[in-house]
Formats: structure tokens, sequence, C-alpha cells
């Protein structure tokens, strides 16, 4: 196998290398080509057909969607994620700027600000939802007892069908905070100093300088976390199954009030085992999904040459 | 310069507050992991005494530490194969000349658009068929290669000058030594980005393992707690479960403090490139 | 060097994956001459340690039979089962509850007892009447271990500090609203600090509502071949849904939300009565904080009608289970049932035997605790269910609807009832 290198001015010589190059290419990509194609694309075409057949049903139909469209509670579920992107991307990009900048501004403390706002995206999804849960249950959860102590009418959290989903989108916030700001500190660096003297010999106040040089030149920062978050809030399962599900309570619930598409793509692919049903659902949120993605992509302009 | 001196103090303590809010959910899960059941019920802010009964029934009734053991196992592996699969796809994808590149590359970009949630079903048919529900193999298979790593690397990789490489093959080294010892080196922060990346992500994975587990020595951390959770055909046992996530927390807290620089520097890296 | 890297790498991998895949579960059976048989059951404390007793005291018995034996949070018991199922991975014996049995065998999941292993004469002669309810197309599928009865349990300790007799629990109905109400605190904001009667739907209260009230008020709740939902087929029916859901919306004497189950309720002595079963006595004696009595469900007026909610869980031999592994399953399952074992589940679990032998059987009849269940399951019913979780999340939902969303008693009921019909017009048009 050893070649003899040096020599390769010659065109067939190089053909050669040519047509080697080109096998250990391929040599390398076998594996994940299988990969790739049989644990993610044939699976995809699959769940597209299998959303086309309506259990203990021949044939191919759309009755899964004609059912999809006058279900209740899936259009509760999807309205829902609706209100989960809205309440949580916003404030989460809102808030992690806010302490992005904040940190920007003072000298010491970095490093334990940083830290500890940074803590809930790293911690385990599922031991912190309980945690939240134990803080909202409305007898012996601990935000009521201070709202007692302060003398303060005492809320139903959780288990009020009014609040529950904002409950839940709370917790998604302070988890995914952490996340805004540490991409925001980094987008914060990634500013030329040179800018801010610039401002600053023009004697512009900070509030202008944050709007004409900070605020613009985060917009791809922004516009990254816009798309993450909303992609990641359209797949909300995790916390709504812990926060509320069990024989206390129904996952979703109560009355479908938490329920997200996911959510109700579970219950109705693990739960009542129609699996043709849950994959027609699932199909509806991959062009959710994929309609965002094309949007960024527009939005960014982004090359994907080879 | 006073006057900067009294805004910087109001920004420390605006931050501080954050800080506390931020905080108290975990200084809370500590403080219930140590209270007797009945204290829950009574509430008190502090425990009455300290209560370690629910360490103790972790320890000796439950299977705690075999998700532990599970979880740590599941998200190892997959992060091995994701560093070795991804940087060998990018390598290949970046430096090799060879027809159908750019179609593979957008294939292999494609899937990241489809979510795992619209796999789970497929997945799972396919696992009933060949039995691997309720086996490791089961819980990890999805998660082998990502298509995000594989874009990841391919980005550094480019990066790379040709002549290195050309170098290292005039010097007679294989293709397969080159990416190896010549590429891999080069490109260590993305590798180890993409490596934190990854654990914490299969770390942290929840739908797939609780559709795929069934037995409890299967299950992994978060589906393990999670069930524990739910199965409270007498009530919550609270304190327990707080044990339960304290300790899935607090290993994880340390780790973070001793990486936290890495860990940072790597998600600000996918952030800016991804 | 590059074939030999690139294959050192892809054995490492590949044996590490399969290392892993079979080391992880060894699904095969008869390795080392034993036979290995899995039972699978829902998490419920007392009967997993009484389970891993029996199986101990099986294997001695039996040293060339393993069992495995698993469980699982009831809340998802049934997906898991399923599940399990559908992937060929389930396990030899199951214990289901005996509202799952129609659904269980539509789906293929169990088999029939074998004729030559217990035949029906057999099964009916063994097992109190109760049971043979779950009779399908006439064969049995399962045989349970112990059956279960409702009674109301009273908190004697907060009956004094009302100025109750802690001796005379409340015979009525009405009696039960007017004790509840001296017994329940609440503060300004209208939270329960106490509460009365450990109101709940979720819990036993469903059962108490179809199948105790419904026909105390004089309604059938479901025809004779459980095809119909019946329950508003005269006023009276609505009326014995509105006289429990009064309880908690107009007299306020307990809040199913009070600290998170009405059995924690009782248990840490913040409720004064609940109605349950006896499979939750050890949890109470656990608690231990105060003194408590047991007696029969209340009536509607006294000397009237007495009606009870007979339930039962129990086991069945899956599909698919052959050969040695059905001879194993067998044997378990015999040994499962037998009066011994049943005895000593009343007394760990605190579940009535099923044997016809052991219903007369005086120290149990006469036991103060366990009397009163024995006594109820005189007037048992059970009810049949098509799709018992399905049916359940209808119902619960309904009561949310009026708790939660303010929907009038009548509208909700009287979609509740639709929507049950529903399910078994579904079931029985298949």
């Amino acid at each position: 196998m050893r070649q003899n290198g040096g020599q390769m001015g010659s065109g067939r010589l190089s053909m050669k290398m040519h047509t080697r190059q080109a096998m250990i290419a391929y040599l390398f990509l076998l594996i994940p080509l299988v990969f790739f194609l049989g644990i993610r694309i044939f699976p995809t075409i699959y769940a597209f057909f299998m959303s086309f057949s309506v259990q203990g049903e021949d044939g191919y139909s759309f009755g899964n969607y004609v059912r999809l469209f006058h279900d209740p509670v899936f259009w509760k579920s999807v309205l829902n994620t609706f209100l989960y992107l809205i309440i949580t991307v916003p404030l989460q990009l809102a808030f992690g700027l806010l302490i992005a900048l904040g940190i920007e501004r003072v000298h010491r403390f970095r490093w334990f600000y940083r830290i500890v706002f940074f803590l809930p995206y790293m911690t385990s999804i599922v031991a912190v939802s309980w945690v939240w849960r134990l803080m909202y249950d409305s007898n012996i959860g601990v935000l009521n007892q201070i709202l007692k102590t302060l003398h303060l009418p005492q809320q139903g959290w959780l288990s009020d069908p009014d609040q529950a989903l904002l409950s839940v989108s709370a917790m998604l916030i302070w988890q995914m905070t952490g996340f805004t700001m540490l991409i925001f500190l980094a987008g914060l660096q990634g500013i030329p100093r040179q800018y801010y003297e610039a401002a600053e010999i023009d004697g512009a106040s900070k509030w202008k300088t944050f709007w004409k040089i900070t605020f613009p030149l985060l917009n791809p920062t922004i516009l990254f976390l816009t798309v993450i978050g909303a992609i990641q809030s359209l797949q909300t399962f995790t916390q709504i199954v812990n926060l509320t599900g069990g024989s206390s309570g129904t996952i979703g619930g109560p009355l479908n009030s938490t329920s997200s598409i996911v959510v109700y793509m579970y219950k109705q692919g693990f739960r009542d085992f129609n699996m043709e049903y849950a994959s027609a659902i699932t199909v509806v949120l991959f062009i959710m999904i994929m309609l965002i993605t094309l949007i960024q992509l527009k939005l960014l302009n982004r090359n994907y040459d080879a | 310069m006073k006057k900067l001196k009294i805004s910087n103090i109001i920004v420390h303590l605006l931050l501080l507050a954050g800080v506390v809010i931020v905080a108290f959910p975990f200084v809370w899960m500590i403080l219930s992991s140590v209270k007797s059941l009945p204290d829950f019920f009574r509430f008190s802010f502090w425990p009455e005494k300290l209560d370690f009964s629910a360490y103790k029934f972790i320890f000796e009734e439950t299977e705690f530490f075999r998700w532990y053991w599970n979880s740590i196992v599941v998200a190892v592996i997959v992060t091995i194969t994701n560093l070795i699969f991804c940087s060998l796809i990018g390598y290949t994808l970046a430096k090799f000349q060879f027809s159908g590149r750019k179609v593979i590359f957008l294939l292999i970009l494609s899937t990241m658009m489809i979510p795992t949630e619209m796999l789970v079903i497929p997945w799972f048919v396919m696992s009933s068929d060949y039995g691997w529900v309720d086996t490791y193999w089961g819980i990890l298979f999805p998660g082998i290669m990502e298509a995000f790593g594989v874009f990841l690397m391919r980005q550094f990789m480019s990066g790379i000058p040709d002549d290195l490489l050309d170098a290292a093959r005039i010097d007679g080294m294989g293709e397969f030594k080159i990416w190896w010892r010549i590429a891999m080196p080069q490109v260590k922060p993305a590798l180890s980005a993409l490596g934190i990346l990854t654990f914490l992500g299969n770390w942290n994975a929840y739908l797939w393992p609780v559709i795929v587990t069934s037995t409890s020595d299967m299950r992994t951390l978060p589906v393990g707690i999670s069930l524990y959770g739910t199965s409270d055909s007498t009530g919550i046992m609270w304190n327990t479960i707080m044990g339960m996530s304290t300790l899935a927390v607090v290993p994880m807290i340390i780790v973070f403090l001793f990486f936290q620089r890495k860990i940072v520097e790597g998600i600000s890296l996918t952030g800016v490139k991804g | 060097m590059f074939k030999k890297g690139f294959w050192v790498l892809a054995v490492i991998l590949i044996t590490g994956i399969l290392a892993l895949t079979g080391c992880s579960k060894s699904s095969g059976g008869s390795d080392s001459g034993k036979t290995e048989i899995t039972y699978w059951q829902y998490t419920f404390d007392s009967k997993v340690k009484e389970i891993n007793k029996l199986i101990e005291k099986f294997e001695k018995e039996n040293p060339d039979i393993k069992v495995t034996a698993q469980d699982f949070p009831y809340d998802q018991y049934n997906d898991k089962l399923a599940a399990a199922m559908h992937a060929g991975k389930g396990p030899d014996i199951v214990n289901l509850y005996y509202g799952w049995i129609p659904d269980y065998v539509k789906q293929d999941f169990i088999q029939p007892i074998p004729e030559d292993f217990m035949s029906n004469q057999e099964i009916e002669d063994y097992y109190i009447p109760m049971i043979q309810s779950q009779k399908m197309d006439d064969k049995y599928y399962t045989l349970p271990i112990a059956v279960r009865s409702l009674a109301l349990f009273w908190n004697k300790d907060m009956f004094k500090e009302a100025g109750l007799d802690p001796e005379n629990p409340p015979k009525t109905w009405d009696q039960l609203v007017a004790d509840a109400k001296k017994m329940t605190k609440r503060d300004s904001d209208g939270k329960y600090e106490q509460e009365g009667f450990a109101w709940n739907v979720g819990g036993q209260g469903l059962h108490v509502i179809q199948q105790v009230l419904m026909r105390q008020y004089g309604v059938e709740p479901y025809s004779e071949d459980g095809k119909q939902v019946q329950w508003n087929d005269k006023p009276e029916g609505l009326e014995a849904f509105k006289f429990w859901m009064d309880m908690t919306t107009k007299d306020h004497i307990g809040d199913p939300t009070f600290l998170e189950t009405p059995d924690t309720a009782f248990k840490s002595g913040r409720a004064g009565m609940i109605i349950d079963g006896s499979f939750n006595i050890a949890a109470y004696k656990d608690a231990n904080a105060f003194e408590w009595g047991v007696t029969t469900l209340p009536v509607k007026e006294e000397g009237g009608e007495e009606s009870n909610f007979g339930s039962y869980w129990t086991n069945a031999i899956t599909k698919g289970v052959e050969g040695k592994k059905l001879e194993a399953s067998q044997k378990f399952l015999k040994f499962l049932i037998s009066e011994e074992t049943q005895k000593d589940w009343l007394e760990n679990v605190g579940e009535l035997p099923a044997a016809a032998s052991l219903s007369e059987n005086k120290e149990i009849t006469e036991d103060p605790i366990y009397g009163p269940f024995v006594e109820g399951l005189k007037d048992a019913h059970s009810t049949f269910f098509v799709k018992e979780d399905k049916e359940r999340d209808i119902f619960l939902n309904a009561v949310d609807q009026i708790l939660l969303n303010g929907t009038p008693v009548d509208e909700a009921f009287n979609k509740l009832v639709e929507e049950e019909q529903r399910v078994r017009d579904e079931y029985f048009n298949e």
C-alpha cells in the first residue's frame, strides 16, 4: 500500500491518485451512509407512509389527517405549543441579553455569575422538573407559602388550567436563559472594541450606543437563538410530562391545558398505541420545524456549498 | 468615577437578585431532600431536623445507582462514536475530492431538520422487530452519529491546510493515519465542544429512552427518576425524589465547575459557528 | 497501516456494541437447566415485597425454576406492557387489573387458562362468585389471588377534636357530610388546612359513584350485557352524581388536590374520613399517627340498600408462552392462588382471599379491620369495563370540567355518559 510519493506529476498518476482518493472517501463514508439512510432517512419516509394508513384499515388514505382536523385536543395542543413558543422565546432572549450585558458591565465575579446563571441549562431536566413541581404544589409548595406569609392570595399554579401553561413556561425560561446568556456573551465579545471607543469620542450616550452599535451587531446571534429557541419550544415534552404526569395528575393536564404537540403524539402513539395517528401528528410537527429552518436559511442566506 | 461605581453596584445587586432566583430551586431541592416526609405536609422552610432517611432509602431500596450507571454507559459510548464518526465524515467531506460529495453532505445535513419525535415511532417499530427493546443497544443506536456533529467537524476540518496533509502523504502515511494523527489534533477545540454537547444531550435524553426501556434494570437516570416520581400509588415520596434529584444534579455541577471554561467555550463556539 | 488501524477500530467498536447488547439481557431462559420465567406487576409497595417473598419460597420448592419479578409505576404499567407485548418482550405471567381483561384478550396479549390446568368448573368451585364476571366467550383468562371491596375509614382523633363521638362513624351519606363539615378547616383563601372527607374521584370515588350511589338512588348503572351505560336513563342518576360533586363544590368538605392524593391526606392525619380499599391498611398502619377505625360504606337512608364495589388484580399467562416455560408458569400460578398464599397475602397486603373456602373463615370475618370489608363483599358489584383506562380518563375529565372550568354539572354529566357509551359502542361493534 505504500505510495511512491514525490513523483505524481504525470496525468495518469494523478488520475490514479484521484480514483484512490475517491475509493478511500467512499470507504470512510460507507458506515455513516448506511446509518443516515437506515436510521434517519428511511424512518422518516416510513413515518410519512404510516401517517397515511389508518389503524385497522387497509390501503392509504387521508383518514388520520381528517381526524386530526376535527380533533379539538390536537388543536388545543397546537395552540399550546405556539403559546409556549411565543411566551418563552422572547423572554429567554430578553433575560439572557440583560444578564449578559450586566456581566459584561461588571469586572468582579464574572465567572461566578456566569456559572450560576448557566447551571439550570446544565442540569438534568427531569430532576429539576420535579423540584419545580414541588415548589408549585398548591398545598405544600413553597411559592404558595411565601404568598401566604405576605398575605397575598395563593395560586393554583399547575393545578389551575389558566395558570398551568404559564407555570410550565416559567420553568422553561428559567432553564434556557443560561444558554442564551452564554451565546450573547460570546456575541458581545465578538464586537470590536473600536466601535465603542469611536462612539465614546462622539459623545454618544450608553443607551444610544446600545441601540446603534451593540444591538445591530448582535442580530445574527439573536436570529440564531430565536431559531434554536423556537425549534426547542416546538418539541417541549420532558418538562410537561414530569410537571404534570403521574397518578395525581394527567400528562398535559389539567384539562389538556399544558399539552403540547409532542405530548399529544406520545399519548396517541405510546398510550393508545395508535402509531399511525401519532405519525400524522409528527408529520405536522416536521412541517413546522422545516418551515422555521427554511426561514432561517433564507434570513441567514447561508451557503452550504461543499 | 464615583458615579460609575454606584451604577456598578446597582448592576451587581441586580445580578445578585437574579442569582437568588436562579439558584433557589437548587437550594430548595437540597433542603427538601433532608426533610422527613411528614415535614412536607406540615410545611416548614427549614427541615425541623436533618433526616437522611431518603438517602438511606435510595441506597438500599431503589435501583438508583444502576440507572446512574446506565446513563453513564449510554452517554459515554454515544459520545465516543460521535467523536469518531462525525470527525471522520467531516474530514472526508472537507478534504477529499470525489463525485457525489455535495449530495452526500446535503443528504446528511438534511437530517438535521427531522425531529426526533417523528423518528421515535419507526424506531420503536424497528426495535420491536429486531428485539432491541429494553437493551443498551436499543437506547443508544439512534444517537451513534448526528448531522450537527458532521456539520461542525466539516467546518473545522476545512480550516486545516491541505499542504499539511499532502506532506504527510508524501511521507507515505496511510490515509487513516493522516486523519487520526494529523487532522484530529488540529481540531481539538471542536472535538471537545462536540464531546460536551453530545454527552449533555444524551445524559438528558428522555423521550426515546422512556419509550424503548421497560424493565427497571435498563432505565437511564432521567427515566428512572421520572417513573419513580409517578409511581405514587400512595402519595408522592417527595423527600426520596428530591434526594434522587440532588444526587443527579450535584455531581454534574461539580464536574461543570471543573470543566467550566471548556464547557462554556465549547457551547459558545457552536453558537458562533453553528 | 491504513487498513490495520481501521479494522482495529471497527473491531473494537463492534465487539463493544455486541458485548453491551449481549450482557444487557439474557433473554433466553434455560441455561444451566433452569427454566426462567418473568412476572410483571405494578409498583405497590406491599405487593412488591410480598411477591418477592413468595418467589423466594417458590424457588426453594422448585429449584429448577427461576422467577424474575419486575414492577412498573401504575401510571405507565399498561403502556409499558403493551409496548413490550408488541415488541415480543413481554413477561410470561402478568398481573393485571380485572378491568383490562377484555382489552387484553382483544389485543391478543393473554391466553386462556387451559382446561387441563384448571377447568371452568374447577375455577367456579374454587373461587367466590364475584370473579365469574370476567368470563369471556365461555373462557377464563385469569386467576386472582385476592379480591377487594371498599369501606369507610375514619380518624378517631379528628372526630374527638371536632366534638363528634369517635366510636360512632356516619351511617348515611347525609351524616357523613354533616360530620365532615365539622372537621373541615379552611383558611381565608378557602384553602384547606384540614378536610372532613378525603373527597376524590380519581381514587375510589369514581367507583363509589358508579356502583354505590347510583344503585342506592335506584339506577342500574349498566345494562345486563354491559353494552349500555344507563347512568342518565333516570333523573336519579344525575342526582346521585350531583350529590357527590356537591360534597366538594357546595359543602366544601374536601378537595381532591389537597396534599396531592387522598390517601396522603388521610395518612398524614389531615382528613377525617376516606373511602378506600383494604389494600391501604398496611400504609395506614405504618403512618401510625392517630387512632382510626373501619366501617361499612354509608347508605342513602338508614336501613336502605347497601352496595359496594368489588375489584381485583389477577394473573394471566401471556400469549406465546409454551413448552417448559408454560409448565413453569402454570406451576407458579398454582402456587400464587393457593389458599396458603391467599392467607399470607391478606396478612401482608390486606386484600381479601378470593377462594370460596376462605370467605366464611371466622378469623377473617370477625376481625375489626377486615370484617367491614368482608361484609361489603356481600353486596359488591364489579363494573364490567371494556377499556378501563379510557373510561376512567373520560370520567376524570368530566369532573375536571366541572371543578376547574365551571361547566354545569348536568351538561358535563350528559356528555360524560355519551362519551362512555361511545367507548362501549366502539368495543362491541368491532
